[in-house]
């Protein structure tokens, strides 16, 4: 195992954590990024930001390289694409080991591990992935021509997605699981009053059924339990998100939905454990939002630093 | 073009010219999209690693891209990116839709012997 040591360690490299690397490093912190995905997370996913103050209109590529710029200039490492295998966040030397060959150690950790799409996890959908199987309705919708498609999902995005499927597909059908929808009255209305979509409620996909490309679903009726078949050509899954906190479950105090549980400071109940983002308990999840998390989280890891050395020094 | 640091292949003479001139080629076609920017990345970030294997982008909406679209390897894909992995000129192996590091390291490391540095 080889060692590194920082005086912070940012877990997660999208807006909060990079946000919170440009302060530390600002402010002279010695501070690594560890991020399993690309740099800058769900931001680079997004193609146009229409809504991040100050700039009229980006694509979410730009303004994360933006980010991952301003950061490294200040004198941030950022380690990209890496597995975290293993955390200690008690104690005053929290470590961070990656790819079952580094660690990494430091006195403040801050989280900003976000979230990601929600799937099934049913049989078939990992092996008809891009066969079928879509996350992202502008991106996949164009393979669809003429197809019938199904949109898994009851909230706004699932019912936006399925009408702007309708200029592709010859049907659209929704497959959701309760028996009323989560989404905006009027996205309801548009979905219910386009005659390409039909629904099906109370009801789950339970497996995706095909060959060289998806063929049918068998979908299950909630209440009946009674299984049916359906043909189709393509299913796009869009039932939200989850925070990335798996691997924080036996680690820190997380909420009932697995996020992370934050004062006004972002502090977690681990002294010197800080989080921010969309990792964490709170009602919206924008870029601004996680900015802003990312701030705090960095202003109160760097005075905790400071306070640990200061503390040191006197002994 | 797309917007990424890679080599994009812009025509077919440097479609060409990429698999003749390397023996382990992987051409991701896409877009800007959330299901292709990820590939690029990690694609970024392996390019130091796998010295071996000559990495490159290719535009999807581009006139060139039938190339990749329509390989008999591709015929059933229905999800961007189409990543495309050449041996010799010859496709050894590829896969529809967005990839993890672990997916993508797992083909090369099958495909392409690698050379330590
Ligand atoms: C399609 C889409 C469009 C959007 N459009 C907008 C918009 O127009 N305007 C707006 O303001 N917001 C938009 N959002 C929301 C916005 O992108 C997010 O709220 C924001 O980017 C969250 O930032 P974050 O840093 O908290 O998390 P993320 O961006 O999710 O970043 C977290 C990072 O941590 C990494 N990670 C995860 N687990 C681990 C781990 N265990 N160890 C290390 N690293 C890990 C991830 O790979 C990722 O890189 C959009 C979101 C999506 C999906």
């Amino acid at each position: 195992m080889r060692n590194y040591n920082f005086d912070v360690i940012i877990i997660g490299g999208g807006a909060a954590g990079l946000t919170a690397a440009i302060y530390l490093s600002r402010a002279r912190v010695n501070t690594i990024v560890l991020n399993e995905g690309t740099a800058g997370g769900q931001m680079v996913l997004t193609h146009e930001i229409a809504n991040y103050p100050g700039v009229e209109n980006i694509s979410g590529y730009k303004l994360a390289g933006t980010m991952k710029k301003q950061a490294v200039s200040f004198g941030t490492e950022i380690r990209s694409n890496i597995r975290v295998t293993g955390m200690k966040l008690d104690g005053e030397i929290k470590t961070v080991e990656v790819n079952d060959k580094e660690i990494y150690s430091a006195n403040a950790v801050i989280i900003a591990t976000g979230g990601k799409s929600r799937t099934l996890n049913v049989p078939g959908e990992e092996e008809f992935k891009g066969l079928g199987v879509s996350y992202c309705a502008t991106c996949d919708g164009d393979f669809f021509r003429d197809k019938k498609v199904i949109v898994v999902g009851g909230g706004n995005s699932a019912l936006e997605e399925a009408v702007s499927l309708t200029k592709y597909a010859s049907e659209v059908t929704i497959v959701h699981q309760f028996d009323h929808f989560q989404a905006f009255e009027h996205a309801v209305k548009e979905a219910e009053e386009n005659p390409k979509i039909s629904f099906i409620m109370e009801s789950r996909i339970a497996e995706f059924v095909g060959d060289e490309k998806l063929r049918k679903v068998r979908i299950e009726n909630q209440s009946t339990k009674e299984i049916t078949e359906k043909d189709v050509d393509g299913v796009f899954i869009l039932i939200g998100y989850v925070p990335n906190t798996a691997k924080l479950r036996d680690l820190i105090d997380l909420n009932s939905a697995g996020e992370i549980i934050t004062d006004a400071n972002m502090r977690t109940n681990i002294e010197g454990v800080f989080a921010a983002g969309d990792s964490i308990q709170k009602r919206f999840r924008q870029i601004t939002t996680a900015v802003s998390d990312g701030t705090i989280a960095a202003l109160n890891a760097a005075e905790y630093i400071h306070y640990f050395k200061t503390q040191l020094q006197a002994v | 073009m797309l917007d990424t640091n890679l080599t994009h292949v812009n025509s077919e003479e440097e479609f060409s010219k990429i698999l003749n001139e390397n023996e382990n080629v992987m051409i991701c076609c896409g877009r800007m999209g959330p299901m292709c920017v990820p590939v690029y990345g990690i694609m970024e970030e392996l390019e130091n690693e796998y010295t071996n294997v000559k990495f490159a982008d290719m535009a999807f909406d581009s006139p060139h891209a039938h190339l990749i679209r329509n390989l008999p390897e591709c015929r059933a894909f229905q999800g961007l990116p189409f990543t495309v992995y050449f041996k010799d000129g010859k496709v050894v192996k590829a896969t529809s839709s967005i990839q993890s590091m672990d997916q993508i390291i797992e083909i090369l490391d099958a495909e392409f012997t690698k050379v330590e540095a």
